[in-house]
């Protein structure tokens, strides 16, 4: 039995790696139709063996909720084993049907918007590369595994984003996401260090399986003198920074607006769908680890409500269609990781995967309406695309309703599920977090909506050559608009009754005192009357106020945006410099980090090593002959003399002694 | 009475004028040589006195010998000084610095 | 305070010996120099005559000074020096000299000052009796147990001559005689050259 799982494992894994490496080496072999042929069949053929497995779990109940299998022993360092496994329960398979689900659209999608590119059969590689690497990171069973597969995402979204490699804007992105990447990733290997030392193992059930036996221990770790932090607030807050890093929270979230120089079928696998959301994974995954510290959910609750918070508000006055899909993705993180901090696991990762669905929808949707405005991204170009565009139109309004939660679309379940967890929270600062994504839910109306109305509605803004040439985008691209419209709007009532009942009883472990999402799913009495009920809450209101002032300033009085924005100066300059984020970085850490190098460089380099030490020692030899070459003059009577004061000396010596 | 330190004290003195002069003296390499007798002499007198007062012939023996050797080096010092003065032309002391490293 | 006729002497040879030998070294002229320490050389003599080593005292006076001082006088004399040249013996760094020197009697005189060697510590000797001979005396002692040391002392003299003569002599100048044995390794090319020319013009 478990050997047929394990088959089966390997095919969901495997086969997009095959065809990555197909696809990438044999270029000339295979052509371009093989190469799109050969990855689109591999990651259906994962899509499908996901499927099977988990209808194989949850519905024939012919394996175990929670399997644990071990493949392949890679080194062992008594007592540490490092082992390759996969570990299967609901949150991984759920996981699994996402990311190749979507992976599997925007391979498709691909094969239109990448059509004339020369980089085409390197792309699809890359592409299905990914796919292994994130199957990798959510199929593990042990640390190790997980930091391949996180590294691994890192690198593949580094080459991802640099793809056309000849831009300078593009190189100087993916630089940056991969540094800050690393920042993350630093404090994410100190977290399984530490993990490591705490439990002597780095697999994922002793470590789950020991941990409330330690923690009533409670064990204290002095890492800086004199200050004594518990062990799990440590381990929790450094796996929480790794999560920043992937993620993108607050102040780790730069790299994300720059990584929309990469083309947008990337923008929406990648920074939308499954790699950012690998942090949201990996701390619900934890969660036996993150419920013995307080101080780290908090933590963790605080700087997802910022981030949600702030990030909305940038997006309010980006111009690039695609930026204002990067800032949504921040903010709609945000929410996943507050979810994350006030202990309901459930809801972040439905959220997850509600957003999964309606972001690349929204990413796919903004690339077809780039296709067709021949590559022109701003906003304030284009207008009215209504009459030309219908599918995108409507697919586009679907991913923006279920966005703000209107009630029925999927994004009301997982949304309101947050919002109203956030409310039960008794953790401090709860109270504020809560003001925060309410004004989040406000402020994601206003800015998806102002895109909606100022892409599709409006007058015409775009010259007469483009305008001539506008028609709807090629069945490659709209078809997987429409296969992911379909679950943005039905999956949020399907699997709401899931999510509140026993799905991740398994996977995820929740302490009695935090556990919201209990009481919640107490006053859940199904999707339905969930939605109805969600007609009159504040969510609702707020996001429909976001609605209408949206409306009243783009379509109705258009020049009231710019009144606004000039009454309103210094906190547009604030929010179109992103709060100074960048420019501390470029000038404090990148600039300080060069300053440094340059002076070790200067002084460092040239002058104490070479000047002072080689030179200077070359030098001093020189000196020193110079100085003793006068004592071989050739005159008789100075090593007379020489000889006379040595004489002198010594006898005076002998003198002073006696 | 004349001690033995007053025989001593005046050898003493003739040696380190023997030892000045040699460093004084730049102009001429026969004074060097003339410096060099000097010195021999200082050593002979403190010889002679150390055995009239300690009526120990030695050192008088020693005399002699010193007398001949200086003798000899003087003449071949002198022969040396005389093929310099040939090559040379001078016996300035400040120009023969062929050793000079 | 009475000077006894010994102190006289030995005051009067010993400032005398003393004041020749720093004109050796000042003076001007090598010739005047030479002259100086021939004088030095005589008061050092009477110095002897009065430590009782008359032979030694004769012998100083006829083979030093006699020979070698004489010696020296040649050399000067015989090298054509430029007088001028001499006109200023001293140099610069004079007070260096006079200051090491001045530490050197220092020393000395610490070494061999009145409270090691004065009358106390080596007291002087009983009168010697009247039919002592200075030159017996030595020689009973160096042809006995020094006899070796002579012998060589004689090897050194004849060696010294042999360099001396071995480095001067070049041989004699302005004699003409034949080498007979280069005279027949003559060769026709070191004799005989054969020029060309052109004629000097048709015969009138």
């Amino acid at each position: 039995m478990q050997h047929h799982i394990l088959t089966e494992c390997l095919i969901v894994v495997f086969s997009p790696l095959l065809a990555a490496i197909i696809a990438g080496l044999g270029k000339k072999i295979v052509g371009r139709t093989g190469a799109h042929t050969i990855t689109i069949m591999a990651v259906g053929i994962s899509f499908f063996t996901s499927l099977l497995i988990a209808k194989q779990m949850l519905l024939d109940k012919s394996i175990p909720m929670q399997l644990d299998m071990t493949l392949y022993t890679w080194a062992v360092i008594e007592p540490v084993r490092f082992q390759v496994g996969f570990l299967l329960d609901p949150l991984t398979i759920l996981m699994m049907c996402v990311v190749t689900f979507v992976s599997w659209m925007v391979h498709i999608y691909t094969i239109g918007y990448m059509h004339e590119d020369p980089g085409y059969q390197r792309f699809f590689s890359y592409i299905s590369l990914f796919t292994f690497a994130m199957l990798m990171l959510v199929m593990s069973n042990n640390f190790l595994q997980l930091f391949f597969g996180w590294e691994a995402v890192g690198v593949v979204s580094y080459l991802l984003i640099g793809f056309w490699f000849k831009r300078e804007s593009a190189i100087f992105a993916n630089l940056k996401a991969f540094l800050v990447n690393r920042v993350g990733d630093f404090g994410f290997l100190l977290g399984i260090a530490a993990v490591l030392m705490t439990f002597g193992s780095l697999d994922y059930l002793p470590v789950f399986n020991h941990a409330p036996a330690i923690a009533s221990t409670n064990p204290m770790i002095e890492i800086f003198a004199g200050y004594e932090w518990s062990v799990f607030t440590v381990i929790g807050i450094l796996l929480f920074i790794g999560a920043m890093g992937k993620s993108a929270q607050v102040p780790l979230h730069v790299w994300l607006p720059d990584s929309m120089e990469g083309p947008t079928p990337i923008s929406a696998l990648i920074h939308a769908a499954t790699m950012v959301t690998a942090g949201v994974f990996m701390v619900a995954r934890m969660s036996p680890l993150f419920e013995f510290s307080d101080t780290a959910l908090a933590f963790i609750m605080i700087i997802g409500a910022t981030t949600c918070f702030l990030m909305g508000l940038v997006g309010i006055v980006q111009n690039d269609i695609k930026r204002v899909v990067a800032y949504s993705t921040l903010s709609q993180l945000g929410y996943m990781v507050t979810a994350l901090g006030v202990s309901a696991y459930a809801a972040g990762i439905f959220h997850l995967m509600t957003h999964a669905f309606f972001k690349a929808l929204l990413f796919l949707g903004a690339g077809s309406v780039i296709i067709a405005m021949h590559h022109e991204q701003d906003i304030r170009q284009m207008g009215g695309l209504r009459k030309y565009m219908p599918i995108t139109y409507i697919t586009m309004l679907l991913g923006s309703l279920a966005l703000v939660g209107f009630p029925f679309f999927s994004g009301f379940y997982s949304k309101d599920t947050i919002i109203e967890a956030v409310h039960l929270s008794t953790l401090p600062g709860a109270q504020v977090v809560y003001w925060l994504v309410l004004g989040s839910v406000f402020v994601t109306a206003l800015y998806s909506f102002r895109m909606f109305f100022l892409v599709f509605h409006t007058k015409e803004r775009m010259d007469e050559h483009t305008r001539s040439h506008l028609h709807e985008s090629p069945m490659v691209v709209w078809l997987p608009l429409v296969l992911l419209a379909i679950p943005s709007v039905v999956i949020g009532a399907a699997f709401a009754s899931s999510v509140f009942g026993d799905f991740f009883s398994n996977s995820i472990f929740v302490l009695p005192e935090h556990n919201v999402m209990k009481t919640l799913s107490e006053e859940y009495h199904g999707a339905v009357a969930m939605a109805v009920h969600g007609f009159s809450t504040m969510p609702f209101f707020l996001a429909m106020a976001g609605i209408v002032v949206a409306y009243v300033f783009y379509v109705l009085k258009p020049g009231l945006a710019e009144t606004t924005r000039k009454l309103f100066l210094p906190l547009y300059t604030l929010l179109i410099n992103k709060y100074g984020f960048d420019a501390f970085n470029q000038t404090v850490l990148a600039g300080g980090t060069r300053g440094i190098g340059k002076f070790f460089w200067h002084v460092g380099d040239e002058k104490l090593i070479d000047g002072l030490l080689v030179n200077g020692s070359a030098k001093a030899v020189g000196m020193t002959a110079k100085v003793l070459r006068h004592l071989q003059s050739g005159y008789v009577y100075h090593y007379a003399f020489a000889m006379i004061t040595g004489l002198i000396a010594l006898s005076l010596w002998f003198m002073v002694r006696v | 009475m004349i001690g033995l330190n007053e025989y001593l004290t005046v050898a003493a003195i003739l040696f380190s004028i023997g030892v000045a002069g040699i460093y004084i003296n730049r102009k001429n390499v026969i004074l060097l040589l003339m410096c060099v007798e000097l010195i021999l002499l200082a050593v002979n007198t403190n010889f002679v006195a150390f055995s009239s007062f300690l009526r120990n012939q030695v050192g008088e023996v020693f005399v002699f010998f010193i007398l001949t050797v200086a003798a000899a080096e003087a003449a071949i010092g002198l022969a040396i000084l005389v093929v310099l003065f040939r090559s040379r032309r001078t016996i300035n002391v400040e120009e023969l610095d062929l050793l000079k490293g | 305070m009475t000077i006894t006729f010994q102190q006289l002497v030995f005051y009067t040879f010993s400032a005398l010996a003393i004041l020749s030998a720093i004109m050796v070294i000042a003076s001007q002229n090598p010739v005047k120099a030479v002259l100086f320490l021939v004088f030095s050389f005589f008061c050092t003599a009477g110095l002897w005559m009065l430590l009782e080593s008359e032979f030694l005292s004769i012998v100083l006076v006829l083979v030093y000074v006699g020979a070698v001082m004489v010696l020296f006088l040649f050399v000067v004399m015989m090298l054509d020096i430029e007088v001028d040249d001499l006109k200023t013996p001293f140099v610069k760094h004079w007070p260096i000299g006079l200051v090491i020197a001045a530490i050197m009697v220092g020393l000395m005189l610490i070494i061999v000052g009145k409270q090691h060697f004065g009358i106390d510590q080596v007291p002087i000797p009983e009168a010697l009796p009247k039919d002592y001979s200075h030159v017996k005396a030595l020689a009973m002692v160096l042809y006995s147990d020094y006899l070796l040391p002579f012998e060589i002392a004689g090897v050194i003299l004849l060696v010294a001559m042999i360099a001396a003569i071995g480095l001067t002599f070049r041989g004699p100048r302005d004699s003409k005689t034949q080498n007979v044995s280069l005279q027949t390794q003559v060769t026709k090319q070191q004799r005989l050259t054969i020029v060309k020319m052109a004629s000097e013009g048709a015969p009138k």
